[in-house]
């Protein structure tokens, strides 16, 4: 059976050039990059030129990348980093109901030691209200964290108006952009952003490393102690290969940008319209504005059928995409930003999302359109919910869980 | 994850639809977390003589629905109301953790159905 991979926005294959780039780290070039001889310097070069990569990529300086573990490391250090550093200046934090598990629980976790934060709400579509934001901002305000795209809707997040916004305050802006970076363009400069946080795996190179960009003169408190890797902004002995694989998929991402948005958009536009029109009584969740969203994402739900048993019919095809029912996050919760959008219950156990990536062919989504709707009526049919005169709940009602 | 009988009761289940004459029927769970399972009975003489399901959730609550359904043809009401979640999964050669609770209620619908086929009968 062919496989089919759609859900890129969970993780990627690792890019055969990346892979080419990373293995001689492996083998002969094995040096720790601190060590003075041969050895060491046969790799100091490497994470060098990854960090002009990675900062070419997002118009930074090579001096203002900071590598890390993983996007979820680069977030907890922008955050609790920053928090630290001004605890003298404020105790509060902005935020939005929407972000990933990195930033959330993070701020969750700032909340139990003290701190004060503001979940700004989104409205049904998934959008922010910039109005909501400058409301949200106080003398004790330190830190806007604010994703650029939405992992599960695709929604990209408008980050230059609100780094005028932060700028005009005065607030340090970190932004968590694992989803964005190599999909849509992305300018550390022009939008005026602090702290920005990549991780590899989404664009090609390997698990276990990822990047976090810090604008030149922005106080830190160390989050790793150790050795004076990084500029003793980040200890460890670095994942030379990991790096040096970051830095090549950037690179490729630069390249590839333009050419990746249309191919990639085309093919989402292509199921997003296919989708509609051979399957009756979905909901779209995210922005219906499709220059609005990520061009890789799609998430829908399905009435009356729920997302895991989607999920595992699709597979049964070979399909592998994801979904916001509590079945699949490991909770009795749907997906949060299911709930901060006030997606009627049933529907938000029933959202199923289908990422894209620059391997994904014109063929894999027509087999998908082939199978679908047949696997939704499947479901359909089974389902108590489906032709029985019961209506949804309403927002007055439902009890999707709403951090707000 | 799954059990290779789990996922042969969630691609083939046995018993899916409506009894329309059914002389009793019941149903557990809700929307919020996910599952909702209905159950449809035709008692004749004491003896369970068909069962059929309906059921919104995951491949655990597809699955054990539909096993409950076969454990349950033709069983007296009182041994069909011995049977319990536990020996659902049993016979599906067990379920992973965290579907024990929030999926695993095929036998609770299945003696909601009793107990509404008990009610209307007396």
């Amino acid at each position: 059976m062919k496989h089919i991979y759609l859900d890129y926005n969970a993780t990627s294959p690792v890019r055969p050039e990346v892979l080419e780039t990373m293995l001689p780290f492996y083998r002969e070039q094995f040096g720790n990059p601190s060590s003075v001889h041969w050895a060491g310097r046969q790799v100091s070069g490497a994470l060098e030129k990854a960090r002009e990569q990675v900062a070419s990529l997002i118009n930074a300086s090579p001096a203002e990348i900071v590598f890390v573990s993983c996007g979820s490391e680069g977030d907890n250090m922008a955050i609790k980093g920053t928090l630290d550093a001004l605890k003298d200046r404020g105790n509060h934090i902005i935020t939005t109901a929407v972000e990933h598990p990195a930033v959330l629980e993070t701020c969750a976790a700032m909340e139990k030691a003290g701190y004060e934060v503001t979940y700004l709400p989104v409205d049904k579509n998934g959008e922010l209200d910039l109005a909501e934001l400058e409301k949200a901002i106080t003398a004790k305000t330190v830190l806007i964290s604010v994703m650029w795209a939405n992992n599960e809707t695709g929604n990209i997040y408008p980050i230059e108006e609100i780094g005028r916004i932060a700028k005009k305050y005065n607030i340090r802006f970190h932004t968590d952009a694992v989803q964005a970076v190599g999909k849509v363009p992305v300018d550390v400069q022009k939008a005026n952003i602090d702290l920005l946080v990549i991780s590899g795996h989404k664009i090609g190179a390997p698990k276990g490393v990822g990047a976090i960009y810090i604008r030149r003169g922005t106080r830190m408190t160390q989050f790793m102690h150790g050795g004076h890797q990084e500029r003793n902004r980040r200890a460890g002995t670095q994942n030379v290969a990991g790096i040096a694989g970051l830095g090549k998929a950037c690179e490729l991402a630069s390249q590839e940008l333009v050419s990746y948005y249309r191919r990639v958009r085309a093919l989402r536009d292509r199921l997003e319209d296919g989708i509609s029109s051979q399957v009756p009584e979905i909901k779209l969740n995210g922005t219906p504005f499709r220059d609005r969203r990520l061009p890789n994402t799609l998430n829908v739900s399905f009435a009356y059928i729920e997302g895991e048993s989607l999920l595992l019919n699709l597979d049964m095809f070979g399909i592998a995409a994801s979904s916001g029912s509590a079945c699949t996050s490991g909770s009795l919760e749907p997906s949060h930003v299911m709930g901060a959008m006030c997606v009627e219950v049933t529907l938000a156990h029933s959202s199923t999302r289908f990422s894209l990536g620059p391997e994904t062919t014109a063929e894999e989504i027509d087999h998908v359109l082939d199978v679908l709707p047949t696997t939704v009526q499947r479901l359909r049919d089974m389902s108590p919910l489906y032709n029985c005169g019961r209506t949804a709940e309403g927002c007055e009602t439902c009890e999707t869980v709403r951090r707000l | 994850m799954y059990t290779d009988k789990v996922m042969d009761h969630f691609t083939n289940p046995r018993n899916v639809g409506e009894i329309e004459d059914a002389n009793g029927v019941g149903e557990v769970g809700n929307a919020s977390c996910g599952d909702i399972m209905k159950i449809f009975l035709k008692v004749e003489n004491n003896i369970i003589k068909d069962v059929k399901f309906k059921t919104f959730g995951c491949g655990a609550a597809i699955a054990t629905s539909s096993m409950v359904t076969e454990m349950a043809i033709g069983k007296t009401i009182e041994e069909a109301l011995e049977l319990s979640n536990q020996a659902v999964a049993e016979a599906l050669d067990g379920l992973p953790a965290q579907k024990m609770h929030c999926s695993n209620l095929a036998a609770d619908a299945l003696h909601e159905a009793i107990k509404n086929y008990i009610t209307k009968n007396n």
